[in-house]
C-alpha cells in the first residue's frame, strides 16, 4: 500500500486519481501509524512552502524514520522541495534536509510562477526516469525551484537550471507534476509503483 | 535562449552517458500551451458563436479524454449553464471529466465563492477560473489563492475595445451581456496583485469570428502583468496561432470549436496539424505528445 501524506496540499486527489489508473493501491494519510507501516510514501504538494509546517508538526518524525528504514519515498512539487534544508518562501520553516541547499524564486529575468510544460534533460542510471525520453516535456507549475545537486537526476534550465529531479537510494523527488504530466508522468510514477 | 527547439527524439549533444548527473546544456524550453476550452451547458458540450447560437458537441469527460489524447497541453471547462437546475450538475460533470484526464484540467463559469471552488478541486480540478463573481467580489481571488495556491487561480477577462487602442479594452461580466466600466489593463494587473496564477484574455471583438486573436490587446495585457496571459476568443488557422505567440506575445492559446469540428482550415486531426505548423514558425511546443 503507497501512503498519500495529506498535510493539507492540493493535488492529492490528483496523486491518487493517477495510482488507481495505474492499478496501485493507495490511501490518503495524514496519520502517523499508517505512514510508518506503509510500503511506500509519497508526499505531494503545490503551493506555498509553509504548508510543510503541518507537515513538520506530527508527520515528520514519521516520514524520516520511514526513509531512515529504506521505505520508498517521492516527494512531489513542495514535497520534493521540502526534502532541501528550506525555502526562501517561508523561511521559518526547515525542510528534511536531506539533500543540500536551499530552494529559491526564480529570478526577475523570467515569468514567475513558471507554468506550463518544459523539457527535462536525465542523467544516466536515473530508475525514477527508466523509460522516459531525454527532452521530454512535463508540467510545472511552481515559483520557487530548488538548486542543482550532487543528487540531481534530471533538470530543467528556466531562469538557470535547477533540479526537476532528485534520486538518491530510496528517496526520490520531483519538482513537475507526473499526475499531469500525460504519459511522461504516468511512467515516474509506474517506476516508483514498481520498486 | 536557444535558437531551436530540443526535439524530444534527438539526442542531447551536450549530454555524455557516463554522467549520472545531467550535462547542462541548458537547451529546455518552456512550451507554449495549446488549451483545448469545453463550453458546457447542463452537462453537455456546445460552443456558441461569440457567446450564441450554441450547438451540441458532446460529451465532457469522452471530449477531454480525446482532446488530451491528441495533443491538448490542457483542458478547460467551462459552465456556461444559464439556469440553476442544470448548473447543479457541474460538480458531477467536472468528477467524471477528471476521471481519467492526466493533464491539466481547469473549471470555470460556476465558481462563485470560496466554497463553491472547494468543490471543484475536490471533484478533481486542477484550476479554477473566475471572471463575473471576481469582479464583483476581488477579494475572491485572494481567499481562494490563499487556500489553494496562486496556480489554482486563472482570472478571466471578457474585454471589447471596438475600434478603439488595446489600452480601452473594457471589462465585461455575466457572459459578455454587462459592462463593468473596469478597463482591461489595470484589471489584469490588479488581479495578479491580488493573487491569480494566470489571466484568460478573451476578445469579444473576434470571439467566435474565425478572424484571428486580438494579439495587440493579448500583447498589452501580456506587458501589463508578470504571470502567463492565456489568449482566447477568434482563432480559425493556425496562422493565427503563431501569430498570437509571437506578436501577441502570449503564453499559451485557448480555442473550442475548431478541435470539435472538421473546419476548412484544419484537417482530420487539427491538433497535430497545428502543433507542426507552430514548431515549423519557430515555436516552442510539446510535441510529439
Amino acid at each position: 500500500m503507497i501512503a498519500i501524506v495529506d498535510y493539507g496540499a492540493g493535488n492529492i486527489s490528483s496523486v491518487r486519481k493517477a495510482l488507481e489508473h495505474l492499478g496501485a493501491a493507495a490511501q490518503v494519510t495524514s496519520d502517523p501509524a499508517v505512514i510508518a507501516a506503509a510500503q511506500k510514501l509519497i508526499v505531494p504538494g503545490v503551493g506555498h512552502f509553509n504548508r510543510c509546517q503541518v507537515l513538520n508538526q506530527s508527520m515528520r518524525s514519521p516520514v524520516l524514520e520511514a526513509i531512515k528504514s529504506g521505505t520508498p519515498f517521492l516527494g512531489i512539487c513542495v514535497g520534493m522541495q521540502w526534502l532541501f534544508a528550506g525555502s526562501t518562501e517561508a523561511p521559518e520553516t526547515p525542510g528534511a534536509a536531506l539533500f543540500a541547499g536551499e530552494c529559491s524564486r526564480f529570478p526577475a529575468s523570467v515569468k514567475s510562477p513558471h507554468v506550463g510544460w518544459n523539457q527535462i534533460e536525465i542523467g544516466s542510471g536515473s530508475r525514477l526516469l527508466k523509460g522516459v525520453s531525454n527532452g521530454a516535456f512535463v508540467y510545472y507549475t511552481h515559483s520557487y525551484r530548488a538548486p542543482v545537486v550532487a543528487e540531481t537526476a534530471a533538470c530543467t534550465n528556466y531562469g538557470g537550471a535547477f533540479s526537476a529531479a532528485v534520486e538518491r537510494d530510496n528517496v526520490f523527488g520531483v519538482q513537475f507534476h507526473p499526475e499531469k504530466s500525460a504519459e511522461a508522468g504516468l511512467k515516474v510514477l509506474e517506476n516508483f509503483c514498481a520498486l | 535562449m536557444p535558437s531551436e527547439p530540443l526535439h524530444p527524439s534527438k539526442p542531447n549533444p551536450g549530454f555524455h552517458s557516463d554522467r549520472r548527473k545531467p550535462s547542462l546544456s541548458g537547451a529546455t524550453r518552456l512550451a507554449k500551451r495549446i488549451i483545448a476550452c469545453l463550453d458546457v451547458d447542463a452537462g453537455r458540450v456546445v460552443k456558441g458563436i461569440q457567446f450564441q447560437q450554441l450547438r451540441d458537441a458532446g460529451d465532457p469527460a469522452a471530449l477531454a479524454r480525446a482532446h488530451a489524447a491528441a495533443g491538448a497541453d490542457e483542458i478547460v471547462l467551462l459552465d456556461i449553464t444559464a439556469t440553476s437546475d442544470g448548473r447543479k450538475t457541474l460538480v458531477e460533470t467536472v468528477r467524471r471529466t477528471a476521471r481519467e484526464l492526466f493533464v491539466p484540467f481547469t473549471v470555470g463559469g460556476g465558481v462563485r465563492t470560496l466554497e463553491d471552488a472547494a468543490r471543484i478541486f475536490d471533484a478533481g480540478a486542477d484550476k479554477v477560473s473566475i471572471n463575473s463573481a471576481a469582479v464583483a467580489n476581488p477579494a475572491l481571488i485572494g481567499e481562494i489563492a490563499a487556500r489553494f495556491g496562486s496556480q489554482a487561480v486563472i482570472v478571466a477577462i471578457d474585454a471589447r475595445r471596438g475600434a478603439g487602442p488595446a489600452e480601452a479594452a473594457e471589462v465585461y461580466v455575466s457572459g459578455g451581456r454587462t459592462a463593468t466600466g473596469k478597463k482591461a489593463l489595470a484589471w489584469a494587473r490588479e488581479a495578479e496583485q491580488l493573487g491569480a496564477g494566470e489571466i484568460l484574455l478573451t476578445s469579444m471583438d473576434r470571439d467566435g469570428t474565425g478572424a484571428g486573436f486580438d494579439c495587440a490587446l493579448t500583447a498589452a495585457v501580456a506587458g501589463s502583468v508578470s504571470i502567463p496571459v492565456i489568449a482566447s476568443g477568434g482563432a480559425g488557422n493556425a496562422q493565427h496561432f503563431v501569430e498570437v505567440f509571437s506578436a501577441g506575445q502570449a503564453d499559451a492559446a485557448l480555442a473550442a470549436s475548431i478541435f470539435h469540428f472538421s473546419t476548412p482550415n484544419f484537417g482530420a486531426n487539427p491538433m497535430a496539424e497545428l502543433k507542426q505548423t507552430l514548431l515549423q514558425a519557430g515555436i516552442p511546443m510539446r510535441w510529439p505528445c
